[in-house]
């Protein structure tokens, strides 16, 4: 395939291999966390860290926009569906979610919701529009990557004069994740987490451009490498992270300068801004309430807002005991830390949100890599 | 199955009509559904006889194999063949994989009111051309109807018998470390045809399923002299879902070469962008054998001789493992797991 095997060619790939060998001291180790549940799919998928020397270690972010999404906005959506009885749509992964009670958003349609999955949020609005008696709702959830999309449709139901088209908005911003990460106990007051250096969005960052990355390798003296998905993509960005490293520097780099530069898409982030604003706090899953790390819909278009049509009160509610997504989206822990990992916990039965997508750190161990722990 | 006086009510209107709930009440209007369509197109000598059941000759030395699954699609008609085809293909199949020669199908019809007759017409006349082809004709059958909004059209399942001959013995229990695993050609390419269909993704060229009776390849296959231990059809679930089905029954492990799947580019660039993985795509035409190390190339040339195993490949081997985990050596050099699938595949978000 055209422009994909490029990235997945295993010649290139050795010779990286080689590369980072040769450049990475033998008196140090390496830390560095890949952010996004895409970099971490594409790690575990490709066996990379079976090219990696030893004294590399990649740790796996929060980027995976499941995993981070609390019980209590599941639950909320759940609600919609049972008893408020509107079609509830959203995309894939964000159905098998455990929320309260046992229940999922597929476990729910067992239970007579009507809910959907849907791979656009324009199929939503045309959803939306061919069932005028029904109160279509968009469970819009992701980073920067899909909330451009949904504006896109919150636009689209405005100009069609759509009354019975809202958004259960969760869309979430990916510096606030990594600032919380950088302000962490574990790594900035006790030092328990070592941390090198960050492999930075791909997708996220086509949107958002370098520019807000600069701020993290200034003040928290972190590397940042912007990468690609693709498996090439991070062997070349841990390769620059390693000299950055070594040459005791901390800038932004570019390693996926072939989709992102440092400004990113104006026109995808004016939509944003003029259809979304901030929201005071949020809560992640893992990472707690988060001050201004998320957007809901802007005041004057608030009759699209679901929270407001449906009067939606957001109850908190925690993780289960034992699991440890908290830990391990901080980058804390590693799944097979977890007492939960592989036993209680599988990808049949996931009871925490990274055990959910492919994209999760712990669903991406078990799913390809479980063979190392036997 | 019963029959009615000619000339005694107005003939089917095929063209326009519907399934209303008579046809499956027993009486005069299920006999000339029966009749007009059923009988019309699916007949045979045995279907003639008009009894409850089809009496069939014993076969003679062998073990019998009966198999039986239910066809639910949707859509009901897609690119490469339709439910009808598909519920005589994959029943056959089941059967050949035992190493058996298929020799008679039932078909059991739901149809939902109001189901349009010209539909089930094309359906049933899909059957009939896939049976004759196959050479495995459809000898007794039943139809029932549900109501408006209780079915999908039409559910159709079928049975099939078939007789294995003496000295084979085919099971997913026989894999052994050593042996070698096959495939029959591209994967994915009937799950991606229905999602494609289903989910209004235009792709410039379309995906066309892979349906396909593939009991005159495992004859091939059979005539090779190869010693051939497993023989599977990897259909929902896909390649993946198959191969840890046996490693567990065998209580093997098995490594893959990434590099040696044969994927068709249309498939694996439609997989690409729903962020799938074509080793869980269902196939519908495609088989999974494991014979002995030593037989693997006499294998793969009498495969590749047959036109249903142009395309056919040597994709890996069995070796012991006590966690039977299917692992892969990744086109990119690394290791993985190839996991069983884990409820439905759902595209990824990001």
């Amino acid at each position: 395939m055209k422009f994909i095997d490029e990235f997945r060619d295993s010649e290139l790939a050795q010779g990286l291999a080689r590369a980072i060998r040769r450049e990475a001291r033998t008196d140090r180790r390496y830390h560095f966390m890949e952010f996004c549940g895409g970099h971490t799919h594409a790690i575990s998928r490709y066996g990379v860290s079976d090219l990696l020397p030893d004294n590399v270690r990649m740790i796996h972010g929060p980027g995976c926009p499941v995993c981070v999404l609390p019980i209590g906005r599941v639950d909320q959506a759940i609600r919609l569906a049972l008893e408020a009885g509107v079609t509830l749509c959203t995309y894939g992964d964000s159905l098998r979610v455990p929320a309260s009670g046992g229940l999922s958003l597929l476990k729910a349609r067992a239970r007579g919701g009507d809910i959907r999955m849907v791979y656009s949020s324009a199929d939503v609005v045309a959803l939306a529009q061919s069932n005028p008696d029904k109160q279509v709702v968009f469970f819009a959830i992701g980073f920067e990557t899909t909330t451009p999309p949904t504006a896109v449709a919150i636009k689209q139901a405005a100009t069609l004069g759509l009354s019975n088209f809202s958004v259960l908005c969760c869309h979430v911003l990916t510096p606030s994740a990594i600032a919380s990460i950088l302000e962490s106990p574990e790594v900035r007051r006790w030092g328990t987490m070592p941390l090198d250096g960050f492999i930075g969005p791909a997708h996220v960052s086509t949107i958002i451009g370098s520019r807000p990355y600069e701020f993290f390798a200034e003040e928290y003296r972190k590397p940042v490498v912007i990468a690609g998905f693709e498996p090439l993509d991070v062997m070349q960005a841990i390769r620059m992270l390693i000299r950055q490293v070594n040459e005791r520097r901390a800038e932004v780099e570019n390693e996926f300068s072939r989709a992102v530069d440092r400004d990113g898409n104006p026109k995808a982030q004016r939509l944003v801004a003029e259809v979304f604003e901030l929201r005071k706090q949020f809560e992640w899953r893992g990472l707690n309430v988060l001050p201004y790390s998320a957007l809901r819909i802007h005041s004057h278009l608030a009759k699209f807002d679901a929270e407001k049509r449906f009067s939606l009160v957001y109850r908190p509610v925690p993780d289960h005991k034992a699991c440890a997504c908290g830990a391990i989206l901080r980058g804390v822990k590693r799944p097979q830390d977890c007492k939960l990992f592989g036993t209680v916990c599988t990808p049949e039965n996931p009871i925490g949100s990274c055990m959910v997508s492919p994209e999760g750190a712990c669903a991406a161990h078990y799913t390809y890599g479980r063979y190392k722990d036997v | 199955m019963s029959e009615v006086r000619k000339g005694y009510v107005q003939p089917l209107d095929i063209r326009h009509g519907q399934v209303d709930i008579a046809h499956g009440s027993g009486g005069r209007a299920m006999a000339q559904l029966i009749e007009e369509l059923f009988a019309r197109h699916l007949g045979n000598e045995y279907l003639a006889q008009g009894d409850d059941g089809a009496l069939l000759p014993a076969p003679g030395a062998g073990r019998l194999v009966l198999a039986t699954d239910s066809h639910v699609v949707s859509p009901l008609f897609f690119p490469g063949g339709d439910i009808g085809c598909l519920a005589v293909h994959g029943t056959i199949n089941d059967v050949a994989v035992m190493g058996a020669c298929p020799l008679w199908l039932s078909a059991s019809f739901i149809l939902e009111e109001g189901f349009k007759l010209a539909d089930l017409a094309l359906i049933v006349q899909s059957m009939a051309a896939a049976a004759k082809a196959a050479g495995v004709p459809v000898v007794t059958g039943d139809t029932k109807v549900v109501e408006r909004g209780k079915g999908d059209g039409v559910f159709i399942t079928t049975t099939g018998v078939g007789v294995v001959a003496a000295g084979m013995d085919l099971s997913g229990r026989s894999a052994r470390p050593g042996d070698s695993i096959l495939v029959s050609g591209t994967l994915g390419d009937h799950g991606m045809a229905i999602m494609a269909v289903r989910e209004s993704l235009g792709f410039a060229s379309p995906i066309v399923s892979d349906t396909a009776a593939l009991h005159g390849l495992i004859a091939a296959m059979r005539a090779s002299g190869a010693e051939i231990h497993v023989l599977r059809d990897p259909t929902r679930g896909g390649l993946a879902t198959t191969l840890n089905e046996i490693a567990r029954q065998s209580g093997v492990g098995m490594m893959l070469q990434e590099r040696a799947l044969p994927v068709n580019p249309a498939v694996a660039a439609a997989c690409e962008f729903l962020g799938l993985d074509p080793l869980y795509v269902a196939n519908e035409g495609k088989l999974v054998a494991i014979c002995s190390e030593r037989d693997a190339n006499t294998l793969l040339s009498a495969m590749r001789a047959h036109p249903l195993g142009k395309q056919a490949a040597i994709i890996g081997s069995v070796h012991a493992d006590p966690h039977h985990f299917v692992q892969m050596t990744t086109g990119f050099g690394g290791r993985r797991i190839v996991d069983w699938l884990s409820g439905d595949q759902l595209p990824r978000i990001c």
